[in-house]
């Protein structure tokens, strides 16, 4: 899940074709979008990622032209596009509603923008079917009543019409949020090869960083209108910025710890003395987070040895299929642990345990 | 609910001869409806169907069966037939007229006026208050020689008014006024159901304002502008008070017609046929063109 593609190595250094300089979006003396920098590099797939109310379909609707940044400026291969209507730019969105025309068909759908630059019925049609064999669609699905069919078809003819477009960038809004969890997981695949196979730019907007991560070359996190952090998957995962972008990437622990004694912290919410990375930003700091994701926690035998260690009791375990979730009770706090099924705790095993992670494994925050 | 349920289950146990006897609960709150239909709806239009196939200048409805009635008036040589053209021209030209002017207020309403719509709504149902013959009246004393714009024109020394009281033109912009709100609401509704999002889609994929208006706007809005069209038609063809009050029977339509033959005439079996007719017509048109539409969509079932 966490591998990078070579394709996402070769967007690493491509140049940017969407340039965002200190775009600012104020609805009623409310900032909806706050100074956004960001670069989009020419062929990657980028995804927005934050909970809702961070801006980001404010600012997709911005990339797309539907709405004018109040300050700032976006460029497209370097030309101001703030003013550009959405008619005018080689963008594409497909919405969250997908907004297909219910009073046409499959094939008219998608044949839209053809239609629009004035090309004929023949011509259109030859390529409407062309583009359904490329979002999987069956051919006989051409003269369908659009509203006939199910969501994922529509999905695949939203995307359909949206590449007759043939945009430089295409603009996702959330499109998989209504589907049923196992055809997401099939669409967000299709849509990483069809990304692959265009070459063309995606900025996808979702508040699910699972999907962000399945398809994504590079991910930023909003929140509150901000972009907090703009990095891989690998990065975003294993050194979030903040508790904020660590927690929104999935469960973790926390731990409050001072400086002391030598080179070890001292808890401040659990008992204990911790050894752990900080991070050259944080170097000064007395105080800090230290942050370690449950599938870092092991349970610790007689004899095991780990950088770390604390002692409770197991009081909660959930089956998560091919592994299991422990809550632990160590003093006060409740720490998460999740492990695969072999490594589970026997049935009947005592309930007091410790539990152990490697400074390796655990990150430290400043705030 | 379950108050309802344990009375209505006592009722059932304590008296269960007696209920079996009496309608359904849905039978008797239909009933007042049925009657007032029945009353009102379905026996004048029995008794005009006697009338029209009853004997010329009589009386004998239901004693008598002649298609002489419908003969008079498919006779060329009668001068009914200007009438209905009258009536349908007019009919025609209202609605033409009303969807050009209502189509751009429909439009404010929705996208443009924001939070004054309903206030510009409200302005434009003010006038239903009034009776309609007041608000008629009212225009005459507007347009009449020496009256609101010819004595103000004269006034300010820009010499008279222009001459159009008691015309066909006076006729048709009565027709106008009257029945604009019955074009612009449904309208209203009609583009109101006309998603933001499929406008904005479709202004991403490239279209620009007629693209956006042709392809996307026109097709969803048009149950709405159906029934408007409906509605004006109906309503214009079946209107007399325009044309005696602001036409001063310059020209006469068929509902004036109709009523000459009941009252000057008092050929009742004529006015019938004559009703019937424009009836007939009229319930075509309405059912052809509901036929056309998803009032399903309309109502937001779907």
């Amino acid at each position: 899940m966490l591998q990078t593609s070579p394709d996402a190595a070769a967007a690493t250094h491509a140049k940017p074709i969407l340039q965002l300089v200190g775009v600012r979006k104020v609805f009623n003396d409310l900032a909806a979008v706050e100074h956004i920098d960001l670069d989009v590099r020419e062929g990657e797939f980028l995804t927005i990622v934050g909970p809702s109310g961070s801006g980001k379909t404010t600012l997709l609707r911005m990339l797309a032209g539907m709405d004018s940044p109040t300050e700032g400026n976006i460029t497209l291969h370097g030309v101001r596009i703030n003013d550009v209507p959405p008619n005018k730019r080689p963008t594409c969105l497909v919405f969250q509603s997908l907004a297909l025309f219910p009073h046409k068909t499959v094939g008219e759908n998608i044949a839209f923008a053809l239609k629009v630059k004035g090309i004929d019925a023949a011509r259109r049609k030859a390529r409407a079917l062309e583009l359904m064999k490329v979002v999987r669609l069956p051919e006989a699905y051409h003269d369908k009543n659009v509203m006939k069919c199910s969501g994922g078809e529509r999905q695949r003819v939203a995307l359909a019409r949206a590449l007759a477009y043939d945009p430089e960038v295409l603009f996702f809004d959330e499109p998989l949020s209504a589907i049923d969890y196992k055809l997401k997981k099939t669409l967000e695949k299709e849509l990483k090869d069809l990304h692959r196979e265009t070459g063309k730019t995606f900025i996808y907007i979702t508040h699910s960083l699972e999907e962000a991560m399945v398809m994504s070359d590079r991910i930023g996190v909003m929140r509150a209108g901000r972009l907090v952090q703009v990095g891989t998957p690998e990065e975003i995962y294993s050194q979030p910025i903040d508790r904020f972008v660590s927690e929104f990437v999935g469960e973790v622990n926390t731990i409050r710890v001072r400086r002391g004694p030598g080179a070890l912290w001292s808890g401040i919410d659990i008992d204990g003395e911790f050894r752990l990375n900080l991070p050259e930003n944080c170097a000064g700091l007395d105080e800090a987070f230290v942050v370690v994701r449950p599938e870092f926690m092991r349970f610790l035998g007689p004899g095991d040895v780990a950088d770390n260690r604390v002692e409770g009791v197991v009081y909660n375990e959930y089956s998560l299929g091919s592994r299991i979730q422990y809550q632990v009770r160590v003093g006060e706090k409740v720490m998460l642990l999740e492990l695969s099924r072999a490594r589970a705790l026997p049935p009947g095993a005592d309930r007091r345990v410790a539990i152990g992670w490697d400074a390796a494994d655990a990150f430290a925050l400043g705030s | 609910m379950a108050e309802v349920a344990a009375i209505g289950g006592m009722e059932l146990g304590g008296e269960p001869v007696r209920r079996q006897r009496m309608l359904s609960l849905g039978a008797r709150c239909a009933l007042p409806v049925a009657v007032l239909l029945g009353l009102g709806f379905v026996a004048p239009i029995v008794a005009i169907f006697g009338y029209a196939f009853a004997t010329p200048r009589s009386f004998a409805v239901f004693r008598s069966f002649t298609l002489e009635n419908f003969a008079e008036i498919f006779d060329p040589t009668n001068t009914v037939w200007l009438s209905f053209a009258w009536s349908g021209g007019f009919a025609l030209f209202t609605v033409a007229i009303l969807a050009v002017i209502a189509y751009p207020i429909a439009y404010g309403l929705n996208r443009v006026f924001g939070r004054w719509s309903s206030l510009v709504s409200v302005l434009f149902v003010f006038p239903l208050f009034v009776s309609e013959n007041v608000r008629l009246y009212g225009w005459v004393l507007f347009w009449i020689k020496n009256g609101v714009l010819d004595g103000s024109l004269k006034w300010l020394g820009l010499g008279g008014g222009p001459e159009v009281l008691y015309t066909p033109a006076a006729t048709l912009f009565g027709l106008v006024y009257t029945y604009l709100p019955f074009m612009l609401f449904p309208m209203t509704l009609g583009l109101s159901l006309v998603p933001r999002d499929l406008v904005d889609a479709a202004r991403d994929l490239g279209a620009g304002r007629l693209h956006i208006w042709r392809e996307i706007e026109l097709p969803l809005a048009m149950p709405g502008i159906m029934i408007g069209i409906l509605l004006t038609f109906v309503l214009a063809i079946g209107a007399t008070a325009e044309a005696k009050i602001l036409g001063g029977q310059s020209v006469i339509v068929i509902s004036h017609d109709i009523e000459i033959a009941f009252t000057y005439s008092q050929n009742w079996p004529l006015g019938s046929a004559l009703a019937v007719v424009v009836t007939a017509f009229i319930a075509a048109l309405t059912l052809f063109l509901l036929g056309k539409l998803d009032l399903d969509r309309m109502l937001g079932r779907r």
